[in-house]
């Protein structure tokens, strides 16, 4: 059966492609700081030494729109065109393509159907930077198969916040079943508190600093409990209008396992939101 | 009141890089050939079996056609997509980064929690 190397959780910055091949007056300040933590957080995905990634996030009204709008949806196709030009005009970031690797689509799919979850699928996806963020950060040279799965995290109705626990709970399941002596990182972003397009937008920090200091200790304790005690779909709303995005954080919470501490954390406040990086190596998978 | 059909406006401009320019330079007539020739296409549903009922009322499309994104903000138009096509047309005006998106912030800063509630 496949393997788990590694399990890991990030925010999704879009400015960080930008930020971090910028020189001379374009660099922004805070830009050295930021690439130290990430090329630390990188070195976590590849001592894990995986053959293959899930990748779970969130489209942005890309591909997937109000006519037809799945809430969890699974990429089965054996190639990926990434990145779109909304996202290249506003955040720089580039056009990038991936293999697919579509058995494991197809068994995650299977094997999730069974399970209870009426997964949607897609034959034709071109990803965004929900999940192309988290490769240019973990995995810059983009040459692993992948198999992208989206959730709603952006137009209600939503499903509620433990269906998302559950989701990742069964994402970690099916992989540990695929026939496979593959190594599989499961890697996902979500977001801390964010507004995005309100008046608490683009602060000096995220607009909830008291909601991400809590999260970042659920996601690193991997407290489920405290975390579906006191997130709500109504409480949400409240750190940041866009702050739903913490969903896939606790989907990833689900893959890591209840009460299981993340064996790296760190974060970075930046301005309008704060960055944070979790992994966990499950017992027997990473390699230290 | 139609928050879909607001939203469709803002996706649909937004990831169209001509469309971009055109509903920047001029928003209301734009919004009039929008809602006559676009408004009832079902995305990747050929044109001859478009809808028939989607139309603005009248606060929408002056909102719409006046560039008013605290309007917007108050029809519960989707944040991320009025933020998004914005700042494709308007943040090039503005020579500080993020000036813009500051000052979207400071003409918002009357709506108090809950927001207009943005469900479709």
């Amino acid at each position: 059966m496949a393997t788990v190397a590694a399990v890991i959780a990030s925010t999704h910055h879009p400015f960080y492609y930008r930020a971090s091949t910028s020189t001379g007056a374009d660099r922004p300040a805070f830009a050295d700081e930021w690439v130290a933590k990430i090329t630390s957080f990188r070195e976590t995905l590849t001592r894990a030494n995986p053959d293959v990634v899930v990748l779970v996030g969130s489209d942005h009204f890309h591909q997937i729109w109000l006519d037809n709008m799945p809430q969890f949806l699974v990429g089965k196709a054996p190639f990926y065109d990434a990145n779109w030009y909304n996202e290249e005009r506003e955040f720089g970031l580039p056009k990038m393509f991936f293999t697919g690797q579509e058995n494991l689509s197809a068994h995650i799919l299977r094997d999730g159907l069974d399970a209870g979850f009426d997964l949607a699928f897609s034959n034709e996806l071109r990803i965004d930077h929900s999940v192309t963020c988290p490769m240019i950060t973990l995995r810059p040279e983009a040459d692993l198969p992948i198999v992208p799965i989206y959730t709603n995290i952006f137009a209600p109705p939503l499903p509620q916040p433990k269906r998302y626990v559950q989701l990742g709970q069964m994402i970690r399941d099916v992989v540990e079943s695929w026939p496979s002596d593959k190594r599989v990182a499961i890697i996902g972003t979500g977001h801390l508190s964010l507004e995005l397009g309100g008046p608490r937008q683009f602060g000096p920090h995220g607009p909830d600093p008291e909601f991400d200091r809590k999260a970042v200790d659920w996601i690193a304790s991997g407290d489920i409990e405290k975390a579906l005690g006191e997130v709500s779909l109504e409480s949400l709303w409240e750190p940041g209008n866009a702050t739903h995005g913490f969903l896939d954080f606790m989907l990833m919470m689900g893959v890591a396992g209840a009460g299981e501490k993340a064996d790296y954390v760190d974060s970075l406040d930046l301005f309008h939101t704060m960055e944070a990086y979790f992994t966990w190596y499950p017992k027997g998978g990473g390699q230290a | 009141m139609s928050k879909y059909l607001l939203n469709k406006f803002l996706y649909t401009v937004d990831r169209d890089p001509e469309l971009v320019e055109r509903y920047r330079e001029d928003p209301k007539g734009t919004v009039e050939w929008w809602e006559a020739e676009r408004a009832n296409v079902i995305l990747n549903v050929p044109g001859a079996e478009r809808s028939t009922w989607l139309r603005f009322d009248d606060v929408e499309r002056q909102a719409l056609a006046a560039h008013d994104y605290q309007k917007l903000f108050e029809l519960g138009a989707h944040p991320f997509l009025a933020l998004t096509l914005f700042i494709a047309m308007f943040e090039r005006d503005y020579t500080e980064p993020l000036a813009f998106q500051r000052e979207y912030a400071v003409r918002l800063s009357h709506f108090t929690l809950p927001y207009p509630d943005i469900s479709t």
